[in-house]
């Protein structure tokens, strides 16, 4: 899992029906630090994130897709956690 | 997944039997902002879209996933047609 930062959200109309009802949000890989590493990319939404939230999130599609119960979603990117805090030594 | 801006259509006669009857779009993947976030790739298309569209993809293993046919050799989908991307706004 990865933490990274919600910073928008994304609307689309026409879609691959298993994405019907689902939240897409950007999300941009932070350190703990809150800095930005790399490339952000698109998430759905499973735990009501908004913009500004830091999060945890899994990029691999056998989990995504164990989340949701279904076997043939094209999914891979999913936001699984609202983070509060962080501590590091 | 990710964003990418669909920059043409690909045509190939001759392709893996798996491949037959998909559009295949030459893609520039994008961050948030616009920019590259890599060199184009070709990605099916599971949703006719059309170059100039702003599209949201999904890579790897999941990408043949997004066709009914069970074995599709991608690396890359185009599952969603972006109408708008709402970025927060930078204090």
């Amino acid at each position: 899992m990865i933490l990274g930062r919600v910073i928008g959200t994304v609307v689309s109309t026409v879609k691959h029906p298993e994405y019907k009802g689902l939240k897409l949000l950007v999300v941009q890989p932070v350190g703990t630090d809150g800095a930005a590493h790399g490339d952000s990319f698109i998430a759905v939404d499973d735990v009501q994130a908004g913009v500004g939230d830091t999060i945890l999130a899994i990029r691999e599609g056998n989990g995504a897709r164990q989340i949701f119960g279904r076997k043939d979603f094209p999914i891979r990117a999913v936001i699984v956690g609202i983070v509060d805090q962080i501590d590091v030594m | 997944m990710y964003l990418g801006k669909v920059i043409g259509t690909v045509v190939a006669s001759r392709k893996s039997p798996g491949l037959e009857g998909l559009r295949l779009m030459a893609v520039m993947p994008i961050n948030h902002d616009g920019t590259p976030r890599s060199t184009m790739i070709v990605a099916a298309d599971a949703v006719n879209s059309g170059p100039g569209d702003i599209v949201h993809l999904v890579g790897s293993r999941e990408a043949s996933l997004a066709f009914e046919n069970q074995f599709v050799p991608l690396d890359a989908a185009i599952v969603g047609v972006v109408d708008s991307i709402d970025l927060e706004e930078l204090p």
